[in-house]
């Protein structure tokens, strides 16, 4: 790569040349697809068969899909139950694990840990954890509350899923606050503190202020990545998302109509489409709520 | 974006010697609240990773073993590697392993070169089309995977590249934001060293690799760290691109393992245990690193 060249100047398809590789893969694999999939959305193509140009009857199908309704109503509530969940408790971790007390690089290297594993491990791991015989239920039998179906009822199986979601992005969010937190300035909980505020007051009416923009920020990370959930729900409720696919996400629905060798690319991608659109307007709220409280 | 080069999260500090226990400020923390934030964090600490404890535990039982029992037992009464045997009898785990390690080292490389390169030319050339150029990251960025991931099949497919371990690697081959994470970094640079350079008459690409590449190590480390561990714990892409068991990464041979063997844990436990080991080791070593790029990466986001 070190070609010398033996020119002072730049030539000037060197910008080019150092830029060209980034740009090949986001043109051909991100932006590219992006495009293709809004085309495909107005399309009837399938995986092996060219598509012919339907307009809005994907759409127009999609209305009339129970599955798509399905896939929206569990979507939605992920980013009801998960995101005010991770806006809050790594705040709290945060706090916790902020004060330079012996041994704490261990505990916070230690609460990362779900972050760093795959999602397939932790979804393996919850599913063990949850299962009918599973540790969880164990406990719950020993101390005489009994067994409970996390994984075969529709809507444990759900909050199951959500708790997990948390429980991997806890660390995740705990990290960004830690760094929002190293801004603060400490005059300001002194000054209260000299007012006679006690902690829970000062946390209140000084670090919550403080890291209110920190909160947005993770409140936008967490609302779109949860509005995408695949994975966790994928993994513990199975490909073909719970009894009777009533745990079914949207980005699983596109999955699920999208491939294979009759998958429906067109549909799939018009769902896609749905997905952007959400995601744009949960971006334009959070935002929406930031300026609104600022004012 | 240079700014956030400089916001850093709180470093964890060298054990406190004296024998007081002291905060950041200096102050002293009094014994009762010390007692309550020890047990706390350790209640915390049961939660995030007593679940891979409970999993490694119940890789290492024997078949004669009870793991239903009723109150739980965490240790194995005779632990075994038994099982690890086992998983490599039924699945071909060491294969598996073997392309999510070819995978992840694609990644690495693929992302240090790429994000470099293309960081570089947004942060540090002149030339018409670099506001184009950028533009082009930013969108790639925001556009999200999840949306166009039958798209890229698609593509994929037309390229003849699905069902292989480069299909797998080539759409995340050099991420967006790993391209400006490198243009913040390449931004912070003084300009003065590489004005040095070219008056002693260094072109370019030597600019670029003996003056500004060296003084970016840091980012580019957590560039490389991150490639690493998205490409070994990717799953929904390598679900969609590969469909020939033999080609299975990893996370997708556990998935497949989930599905066909659902009835004995140990068997799951000790493939799990075998995926998510190296990630811990390596993190276990990188754990600066680690906080430092996230700290920045949420910001920058």
């Amino acid at each position: 790569m070190a070609a010398p060249l033996r020119v002072r100047r730049q030539l000037p398809t060197s910008p080019w040349l150092f830029a060209a590789p980034g740009l090949l893969i986001a043109g051909a694999f991100v932006l590219y697809p992006f495009v293709s999939t809004l085309v495909n959305s107005f399309t009837d193509r399938r995986t092996l068969l060219p598509g012919r140009f339907v307009g809005l009857a994907n759409f127009r199908e999609l209305l009339h899909d129970d599955m798509f309704w399905t896939g929206l109503r569990n979507s939605v509530l992920y980013v009801l139950v998960v995101v005010p969940a991770l806006v809050v408790l790594p705040l709290l971790l945060a706090l916790l694990v902020r004060r330079n007390i012996p041994g704490i690089t261990f505990f916070r290297s230690a609460f990362y840990t779900p972050v760093v594993a795959s999602i397939v491990v932790v979804g393996l791991i919850w599913v063990w954890l949850l299962d009918e015989r599973g540790l969880v239920n164990s406990v719950l039998e020993t101390v005489g509350i009994g067994r409970i179906g996390f994984l075969s009822d529709q809507w444990l199986l759900l909050f199951s899923a959500m708790a997990v979601t948390v429980w991997k992005g806890l660390g995740y969010y705990m990290v960004i606050y830690l760094a929002a937190l190293a801004n603060v300035p400490r005059e300001l909980h002194e000054a209260a503190a000299v007012d006679g505020a006690g902690p829970v007051r000062r946390f209140l009416s000084v670090t919550v202020p403080a890291v209110r923009s920190t909160m947005v920020l993770v409140a936008a990370l967490s609302s779109v990545a949860a509005f995408k959930v695949f994975s966790e729900v994928y993994l513990m409720a199975g490909p073909s998302g719970g009894p009777a696919g009533e745990d079914t996400t949207l980005v699983m629905l596109v999955q699920r109509t999208g491939t294979g060798l009759t998958g429906r690319v067109g549909y799939a991608s018009a769902l896609s489409v749905v997905v952007f659109a959400v995601t744009v307007v949960l971006m334009l709220l959070v935002l929406r709520a930031d300026r609104k409280e600022e004012a | 974006m240079s700014v956030l080069e400089k916001v850093r999260p709180e470093r964890p500090a060298a054990t406190v010697r004296e024998p007081r226990v002291t905060d950041d400020d200096g102050r002293r923390v009094r014994p009762g609240e010390l007692l309550w934030r020890y047990l706390l964090l350790l209640a915390v600490l049961a939660l995030t990773t007593g679940p891979f404890l409970w999993q490694l535990a119940t890789s290492l039982k024997g078949p004669t073993e009870d793991i239903y029992s009723s109150p739980p037992r965490l240790l194995p009464a005779h632990p075994t590697l038994h099982n690890y045997a086992r998983v490599a009898d039924t699945i071909p785990v060491w294969d598996y392993a073997l392309n999510s390690l070819k995978v992840a080292a694609a990644n690495v490389v693929t992302n240090c070169v790429g994000s470099a390169l293309a960081g570089y030319a947004l942060a540090r050339l002149r030339y018409r089309g670099r506001r184009v150029t950028t533009l082009v990251f930013v969108l790639a960025m925001l556009v999200p995977v999840e949306g166009i991931v039958i798209a890229q099949f698609t593509t994929m497919r037309e390229l003849g590249l699905n069902n292989t371990l480069i299909g797998v690697v080539l759409p995340g081959a050099v991420g967006a934001m790993n391209v400006l994470l490198m243009r913040g970094a390449f931004r912070a640079l003084p300009y003065e060293i590489e004005e040095a350079a070219y008056v002693d008459g260094a072109n370019v690409w030597q600019r670029f690799l003996r003056v500004a590449l060296p003084s970016v190590k840091g980012t580019l480390a957590v560039v490389a760290i991150f490639a690493f561990m998205g490409a070994w714990d990717d799953f929904l892409w390598p679900l969609i691109v590969l469909s020939d068991p033999s080609k299975f990464t990893l996370t997708i041979g556990l998935n497949y393992l989930h599905g066909t063997f659902a009835n004995d844990e140990r068997l799951v436990a000790a493939g799990t245990v075998i995926a998510v080991a190296p990630l811990i080791a390596l993190f276990a070593c990188l754990q600066r690193y680690f906080f430092r790029g996230v700290g920045e990466g949420a910001v920058k986001g």
